[in-house]
């Protein structure tokens, strides 16, 4: 047999990890036990972090990636991908990230921004990166700096779904308005949306995205977890909603039944009954702006 | 002719244009009803512990590897590749069990080790096929009646054993339909033999 030449780390094997999450469900833990009952509940990959959203809410303070060794807990607990966050413009946090061969860098607004300029620059790194978005325009400015997955940023740690569905609807939106747009019409829109123009015309192309794009921000139910499905996300991200429940466990396995058959409503309400308290959460209507995580980022 | 998709979680979608393209109906796997009338079933790469649980809990296992017992031709990327396999290295995870292989799952890694190539596979004709790896399984060692179609460094990528087809990688992810299509030429097969 010939010499067989492997590429790593390029676009295609970043984009085809996202491609295997669909449908799934990816759940933010902080220890390797929670990674496990994660794992065992059904979940596609986990989150490893240091707080869940509603305790960096509510403890303040800076919020920074997680410590390596609690990382390589998690990575020894499971068997399935393993992602955990770094700051906005953190490049070290994120080259600490890919130097422990975590599985997914979520580049994310939930931690404290540490460059209120620029975003990382994720094109420049082998392993793949998720980041947040709340229309079209910033899914495609995170795209251009290539990420390799998009999620609707919603907002985290209130377990409240209002946010994470103003979100997606306004990128099936802007979607639609690219799609239909004429050709000449298209780099005014993404002049106005801020997109990249090649990346605009992808997605006239397309009708979709070019990234695979989760939900997250303020899901706390299986029936929240099936609604993003229905207004089109590719699967869900849980943070606070799980381990900040009654029963962390019973609730995991049930949302992601609820996420594998989204469409199946009696079975929806099958897996919803007695699950306990779900976590409290707060409204965001009545959060001040200042408390608003999601306008982190641009 | 339809060809079935297990549809709990994964590239579904992938599969289903690819199939598309080559003009076969398809139709979404999620229940045991829908194994009615397909000629055959695509296992999608996906997380094989995520999928696995849930072809127990629907009760979806045993009537897909009766199907498979009886004939069905079933086609497994990656995911599909770990749950048609009787052996799993370490792992007691559920799986249909149906092909006589021992497979090693993340075998190449984590995510960093992801990687595609150009492999000849000659099966599929003279022009290598593009292949890509996703934290991947392989095929460690297989019985006398599995045929490897491709192998490197002795680790077996891409499989048959009879009506059973089983790949570590991801044809669906490329536009390249020939593995699809030697697929189809199995399920033909299968039909002119009944």
């Amino acid at each position: 047999m010939p010499e067989v030449k492997k590429e790593t780390g390029t676009f295609a094997v970043k984009k085809g990890l996202a491609e295997m999450l669909k449908g799934g469900v990816i759940m933010d833990v902080v220890t390797p036990e929670q990674a496990k009952i994660a794992e065992d509940a059904g979940a596609v990959a986990v989150m490893a972090l240091e707080r869940v959203p509603s305790d960096i809410r509510a403890q303040g303070g800076v919020a920074r990636m997680s410590d390596p060794e609690m990382i390589i807990g998690i990575q020894q607990a499971v068997s399935i991908p393993v992602m955990a966050k770094a700051r906005i413009g953190h490049i070290v946090e994120a080259r600490v990230l890919e130097a422990l061969e975590i599985d997914f860098i979520d580049e994310s607004e939930v931690l404290t921004p540490a460059d209120d300029v620029y975003h990382i620059l994720k094109s420049e790194f082998k392993v793949p990166f998720v980041c947040g978005a709340r229309n079209l325009g910033e899914a495609l400015r995170r795209v251009g700096e290539g990420a390799a997955m998009i999620r609707t940023k919603g907002e985290a740690g209130t377990g409240d779904v209002v946010e994470a569905v103003r979100h997606i609807r306004q990128v099936s939106k802007d979607i639609q308005r690219v799609v239909s747009a004429s050709p000449m019409e298209l780099m005014t829109i993404a002049k106005e949306m801020g997109a990249p123009y090649e990346l605009a015309l992808q997605v006239k192309e397309l009708g979709r995205l070019p990234v695979v794009n989760f939900a997250a921000g303020g899901i706390a139910t299986p029936a929240d977890a099936a609604l993003m499905m229905v207004l089109g996300c590719d699967g869900v991200f849980v943070g606070s909603g799980i381990f900040k429940s009654d029963n962390p466990a019973k609730r995991a396995k049930a949302i992601v039944e609820a996420v594998a058959h989204y469409q199946d409503f009696k079975l929806v309400a099958e897996v919803s009954k007695g699950l306990g308290e779900a976590m409290r959460g707060q409204s965001v209507a009545q959060m001040e702006d200042k408390d608003k995580i999601a306008d982190r980022g641009w | 002719m339809k060809i079935g998709i297990l549809a709990l979680q994964g590239a579904v979608r992938e599969h289903r244009n690819l199939l598309r393209c080559l003009g076969v109906e398809t139709v979404d796997v999620l229940n045991p009803h829908d194994l009615h009338g397909i000629s055959g079933l695509i296992l999608p790469g996906g997380e094989s512990t995520t999928v696995g649980k849930l072809l127990v809990r629907y009760g979806l296992l045993e009537p897909i590897a009766e199907a498979g017992r009886a004939g069905l031709p079933i086609f497994g990327t990656c995911t599909g590749l770990i749950l048609l396999s009787k052996y799993i290295n370490g792992s007691a995870q559920p799986r249909l069990g149906l092909m006589d292989a021992h497979v090693e799952r993340n075998a190449f890694g984590r995510q960093l080790a992801s990687f595609e190539a150009d492999m000849p596979i000659p099966a599929l004709g003279d022009a290598p096929f593009h292949t890509v790896f996703i934290r991947a399984p392989y095929i460690e060692k297989a019985g006398g009646d599995v045929t490897t179609l491709l192998s490197l460094e002795d680790k077996i990528l891409f499989a048959q054993q009879g009506n059973l087809l089983a790949a570590a990688f991801h044809p669906e992810l490329t536009s390249d339909t020939r593995v699809h299509e030697y697929f189809l030429r199995i399920i033909a097969t299968a039909q002119t033999s009944q």
